[in-house]
């Protein structure tokens, strides 16, 4: 089988690589790139565990192959910390107790700068409908809307 | 998971695409949004020697009115769908469709063609299309045809798209005035295949009458039903509540579901006549009726 030559922006970084077309996006991250923020966890499309942006809009990169991302961009867990300061997400999920085990968090965090990405002033329920793809079963949910609320006050705060 | 290997192509052009699909054979699969294929293949309860991504083909996924017709393009993504203001404003029924269709994350990917083309009675579009009377519009070798969504469906996981033929078009005839439609689905909770999901699209005539109406039923079978005793029976006749009682259990009974985990044959069966109520009372609901 022929490999793929693929052009990928990785958080603002241009990545060039030929890889096997079954190659799914969220093994060359993590295998590859080396990038292991983003976990896998269901691998069946269902937990969101492996959420990253691509193009902007939150995917599951357990069921994206590497060379269906050619020539987009990609965006994981670890383009959030900018220059060591926390994203306001990130930032929320400490503040508010977002996250416990902590397996589900980079998914919720991705989703969560998607949304804050449409809009800076989402209701409780515009959260939870976001996040519906995302499983977590530590935290029922309540400290994880409580994160995105706190850092969506923060976004607003920041651009007054 | 990892699929079985397979080889990737990405044609440029519909034309391309066909072709290649022509030349590969048996071994070829369309990729569209992927969202249900690739969970196969990771799966391995599928595999494909060769995968032809219709993805980065321009011009395939439009969703407009024209010519009579609401035109949406065979990779057109749900999340497109909910996203679009005309679909918002004038066709509920998809929005309600769209927005219970797996998970946000999964509507950023998968497509509508693919909803319909994967042959799944269990997916959400197929009851959707056959309440709204819907074609498919296939390109392949031959060129360009034009399928009635009553004959697509032709068993579980089939429909009469031939081998080499790409999904490229659905086709909806932009309803007459005084018309609404709703889908309305049961799930176990988010991402769920429904335990029974009923789509109704009306047209109330000058009386207030039902002029048109397409039921739909999703999960209720082998392949997605289209319960024509209840239509037949509400056709002509004011949406009384004893009329939709009895098209709701006319529905009901042309299911013939089977039991799993998300219930037994007589709840879904039910819970199919309790939904084709509900969807009924609200397509006439939006239909401007009582």
């Amino acid at each position: 089988m022929a490999k793929h030559d693929v052009r990928i922006t990785v958080n603002g970084e241009p990545r060039e690589a030929a890889v096997e077309s079954r190659l799914l996006l969220v093994h060359w991250l993590r295998d590859v790139l080396r990038l292991t923020g983003t976990h896998i966890g269901c691998d069946t499309t269902h937990c969101g565990a492996c959420t990253v942006l691509l193009d902007g809009e939150p995917v599951k990169s357990c069921t994206v192959l590497a060379v269906q991302a050619d020539g987009r961009e990609v965006q994981t867990v670890e383009g959030l910390e900018q220059d060591g300061t926390l994203h306001p997400l990130q930032e929320g999920f400490q503040q508010e107790h977002g996250l416990q085990c902590g397996f589900c968090t980079p998914g919720m965090l991705m989703t969560g700068r998607a949304l804050l990405e449409r809009t800076t002033d989402p209701s409780e329920a515009d959260i939870r409908q976001a996040i519906s793809g995302n499983l977590c079963r530590c935290t029922g949910y309540v400290n994880i809307v409580k994160s995105i609320e706190y850092a969506a006050a923060k976004v607003r705060q920041e651009s007054a | 998971m990892i699929p079985s290997a397979f080889d990737y192509h990405a044609p440029g052009t519909l034309d391309e695409a066909v072709a290649l699909l022509e030349r590969l054979g048996d071994e070829a699969k369309v990729l569209s949004g992927g969202q249900s294929l690739l969970p196969l293949l990771k799966l391995r309860l599928g595999d494909a020697g060769h995968l032809v991504d219709i993805g980065r083909i321009p011009g395939l996924a439009g969703i407009a009115e024209a010519d009579g017709y609401l035109r949406i393009g065979g990779a057109a993504r749900e999340a497109d769908l909910e996203r679009s203001d005309l679909i918002r404003e004038k066709y509920p029924i998809l929005l309600d469709t769209a927005a219970v269709i797996a998970d946000p994350l999964v509507r950023n990917r998968a497509t509508v063609g693919g909803n319909l083309a994967h042959g799944d009675p269990a997916n959400d579009h197929p009851a959707t299309m056959l309440a709204l009377e819907a074609q498919v519009v296939a390109r392949g070798p031959g060129g360009e045809r034009t399928i009635p969504i009553t004959s697509f469906f032709t068993g579980l996981f089939a429909t009469a798209l031939a081998p080499a033929e790409i999904l490229t078009e659905i086709r909806i005839p932009v309803p007459p005035p005084r018309s609404g439609g709703a889908y309305v689905k049961l799930e176990r909770k988010v991402g769920d295949y429904a335990t029974a999901a009923a789509a109704v699209q009306v047209t109330l005539g000058g009386q207030g009458e039902i002029a048109r109406i397409g039921i739909g039923l999703t999960n209720a079978g082998p392949t997605p039903i289209k319960a024509t005793a209840a239509e037949e029976h509400l056709r002509g006749r004011q949406p009384a509540a004893d009329a939709i009682a009895e098209a709701a259990r006319l529905a009901a009974e042309a299911t013939s579901p089977s039991a799993d985990r998300r219930g037994s044959v007589e709840y879904k069966r039910d819970m199919a006549r309790v939904l084709t109520g509900r969807a009924i009372s609200r397509a006439v609901e939006r239909a401007g009726g009582q």
